[in-house]
């Protein structure tokens, strides 16, 4: 008797964690709160402020979600996760979303059985060296000794494209970040190479960052982006789709300004209209309200309205938009359309 | 006989002169502590330079810190190229270093409390010459602790008291008949007291007011690692001693079961273990159910700390004569009175530098927590403060606190432990 209830218990156990698997958008529903996956702190993209309030860029993006599928863009629960633990923690179920500026590679996506839904930042590898060297160009850095962050891709990355040049270097194996920053700027090396958005907020730190010039090159491709769970598309469209807002209310002139104003009543452009749920069904196609992607855009602006606020150049990172314009400004960034 | 007559005799000493000027006095010091030999000389002249030089490069950046100020770039303007330090960052989050960044500032009191009763729980099993009855309050401290730093109804922490007391009758009542049955019984008259209470008494959550919950997601800062460090410690301790005489009974099942657990647990780094509590425990139990996190390291860490101190009073019983187990075997006491009365004391009290060495580990081993996305003092400095856009690139200045912080607490530890040797000390050597 005992031992049936505790295998019925087990069962129920087993049988709650395949739903919860299965339908995301209900038990997020049924929850109240959206738990999405963030750093434990990356300049510009994520970190707490005095208050304990997360701001960022990817933060940007799970409140924007939050606020589409609840419409709440407090109805956030923010889960730190590092480098090591981001994967099981969506893997396990712990987070509905990982927004932690994840490059989007082959492996990520077929072998770890992930979904990435978009990408939010295109980034890539990149070199900064003190003016004084007077180095134009990664291609004169023969014989440099180079800052890299061990066992990461830019490792890879670097020993590649001083390959295929043909030209050598010096490694200086560090650990973090903040170990890199301080041993360039005590000269333990000529050049510091990661991640061009991540050497931009380096050196809005340092006390003068123009003696410092980022080179022009651009050594590998990292696009960025939030990633959800194999096996529940319905919750990757819902994320896609959200991202997708963001990116389509820039092209489309929609503000967190004149949101409200543009969604109250429909307007001349019937792609807004579909947009804001003035016209047709695309938030019950969702199985969200028709008022989902209007929210997302209220929540912290579209992706223009982001980007500047959290890493554009009148921020102390001041990251130019770049690959990140929309591609009517020469930019990657290309929604598909809402219809 | 010839009278000699004695010209002199002196019948009173010489009044002592004065030494010479270097032999006495400060000259006399320095000379022979400083300058006693060439080489001698020669370090005394290095070691000085050495300390003006790291005075010099500090002491006008300590001094000449800025203490207010809303970002590192403002210091750096205020200072206009000067050397100086930024401890306005430690101004401005303070509280984040202490609490992490997601505990709710209105309730900073009441870890703040804990943290003072703290030492009232602690004293009387530190100094035994305080009262004994103040050990009541000592044992009620986990309980009141829990409450003020949870928060929540009090229902929760009174239910599990309740279970422990009554183990604890049951334990007083059935020990003459038999050890193993108090013991056992005991564990199982808690059980049954916590189940039953489970059910009748409600759930304990609280949204409002000054007693509302706290979910263990949001401890951080210093307060986690006194928390993780006091909690281990505590319970450690009882578990390593039952480790280190389980591994020398002569019960084939009990040792064999000991020596495994001490050798794997000291095999596997603790880092591994607490990824262990992160990230695997987290497939093994469904989505949103499961240990609550703080509970699952707290766990390893204790594991791992166990079986150290487990190793370390072997030691201390090894050292013992054979003579005193079998002094105790011919007084005519049992397995748990010879240990409780002669061997123990003896060989915890030999252990006492290890145990400390132990512990003091432990203590600053709680910062890898860090690694598993707890907020620790460590993680708020490397995660959230580091990557706001205002205070990244201060590294000295917080990193000089976390240290400062950790030594205190360290040092105290250590000189508390050297005292209590020379309390203990009752061998004549």
């Amino acid at each position: 008797m005992k031992k049936t209830a505790f295998y019925g218990a087990l069962a129920v156990a087993g049988l709650a964690a395949s739903t919860a698997s299965a339908a995301t958008l209900d038990d997020v529903k049924a929850r109240g709160v959206l738990n999405c996956g963030v750093t434990t702190g990356l300049v510009g993209f994520a970190s707490p402020d005095a208050n304990g309030v997360w701001n960022g860029f990817d933060v940007g993006v799970c409140r924007a979600v939050a606020a589409a599928v609840l419409g709440d863009s407090d109805a956030v629960e923010f889960i730190p996760t590092t480098g090591k633990t981001r994967f099981t923690a969506l893997a396990s179920g712990e987070i509905d979303v990982l927004a932690r500026n994840t490059t989007w590679t082959f492996s990520r996506d077929v072998d770890l059985k992930f979904e990435f839904v978009g990408i939010n930042y295109y980034d890539g590898q990149g070199f900064m060296v003190p003016r004084d060297l007077g180095v134009a160009s990664a291609k004169d850095l023969d014989g440099a000794t180079v800052c890299i962050q061990t066992g990461t891709t830019t490792e890879l990355n670097l020993a590649d494209f001083f390959r295929s040049n043909s030209i050598s270097y010096e490694p200086v194996p560090i650990e973090t970040n903040a170990e890199a920053q301080q041993q360039y700027l005590a000269g333990a090396c000529d050049v510091y190479t990661t991640d061009a958005s991540g050497l931009a907020a380096t050196r809005a730190s340092f006390e003068n960052p123009g003696d410092h010039v980022l080179l022009p090159e651009i050594i590998s491709k990292e696009p960025l982006g939030p990633l959800v769970r194999h096996g529940d598309n319905d919750w990757g469209d819902i994320v896609r789709w959200s991202l997708n807002a963001l990116i389509a209310a820039e092209e489309l002139g929609v503000t967190s300004a004149n949101v409200e104003e543009l969604g109250a009543a429909p307007t001349g452009n019937p792609e807004v209209n579909r947009l804001l749920g003035t016209e047709g069904e695309l938030g019950a196609m969702l199985g969200l309200e028709a008022d989902w992607a209007k929210n997302a855009i209220a929540a912290g602006g579209n992706y223009g309205e982001l980007f500047e606020k959290n890493i554009g150049e009148n921020t102390p990172i001041g990251l130019a938009r770049g690959l990140n314009a929309q591609w009517t400004d020469g930019g990657l960034l290309y929604s598909p359309p809402f219809r | 006989m010839v009278d000699r007559t004695i010209a002199f005799v002196r019948t009173e000493d010489v009044p002592a002169m004065p030494p010479p000027p270097n032999a006495t006095g400060p000259a006399k010091w320095v000379k022979d502590n400083l300058f006693a030999t060439p080489a001698n000389s020669v370090l005394t002249i290095l070691a000085i330079l050495a300390i003006y030089f790291i005075l010099s490069g500090s002491v006008p950046w300590m001094l000449n810190g800025i203490w207010a100020s809303p970002s590192l770039a403002v210091c750096r303007e205020i200072l206009d190229g000067a050397s100086g330090a930024c401890f306005a960052v430690l101004a401005e989050r303070w509280n984040q270093l202490l609490f992490g960044f997601q505990y709710p500032a209105d309730l900073y009191w009441r870890p703040g409390l804990a943290f003072v009763l703290l030492f009232f729980a602690a004293a009387p099993v530190l100094f035994f010459d305080l009262p004994r009855k103040l050990l009541i309050f000592t044992a009620l401290y986990p309980f009141i602790a829990f409450w003020l730093i949870w928060g929540g109804s009090i229902f929760g922490p009174l239910l599990a008291l309740l279970g422990i007391v009554a183990g604890a009758f049951f334990y007083q009542k059935f020990v003459k008949n038999s050890f193993a049955l108090g013991f056992f019984g005991a564990i199982v008259t808690a059980l049954v007291v916590w189940t039953v209470g489970g059910y009748i008494i409600p759930d304990g959550e609280i949204a409002e007011g000054a007693m509302r919950s706290v979910p263990s997601r949001d401890l951080g800062g210093f307060m986690l690692n006194m928390m993780l460090g006091v909690t281990c410690v505590s319970l450690s301790l009882p578990i390593g001693i039952a480790l280190a005489l389980g591994r020398q009974s002569s019960m084939p099942i009990i040792k064999y079961i000991c020596v495994i657990f001490i050798e794997f647990i000291r095999g596997v780094p603790l880092i591994t273990l607490l990824f262990v509590a992160n990230v695997m425990l987290g497939y093994f139990f469904p989505p949103g159910s499961g240990v609550d996190l703080f509970l699952r390291v707290v766990i390893m860490i204790t594991m791992f700390s166990a079986a150290y101190i487990a190793e370390v009073i072997r030691g201390g019983l090894a050292a013992l004569p054979k003579g005193q187990y079998e002094a105790a075997d011919s007084l005519g006491l049992d397995y748990a009175q010879a240990m409780r009365l002669i061997i123990l004391p003896q060989a915890l009290k030999i252990s006492i530098p290890g145990i400390v060495n132990v512990s003091v580990g432990l203590f600053k081993d709680t910062t890898l927590v860090s690694v598993i996305s707890m907020f620790d003092l460590v993680g708020m400095i490397r995660g959230p403060i580091l990557a706001s856009v205002e205070w990244q690139g201060v590294y000295w200045e917080l990193f000089g606190f976390a240290a400062l912080l950790f030594f205190i607490t360290c040092y105290g530890i250590s000189q508390y432990s050297q005292w209590l040797e020379r309390r203990l000390a009752t061998d004549h050597r």
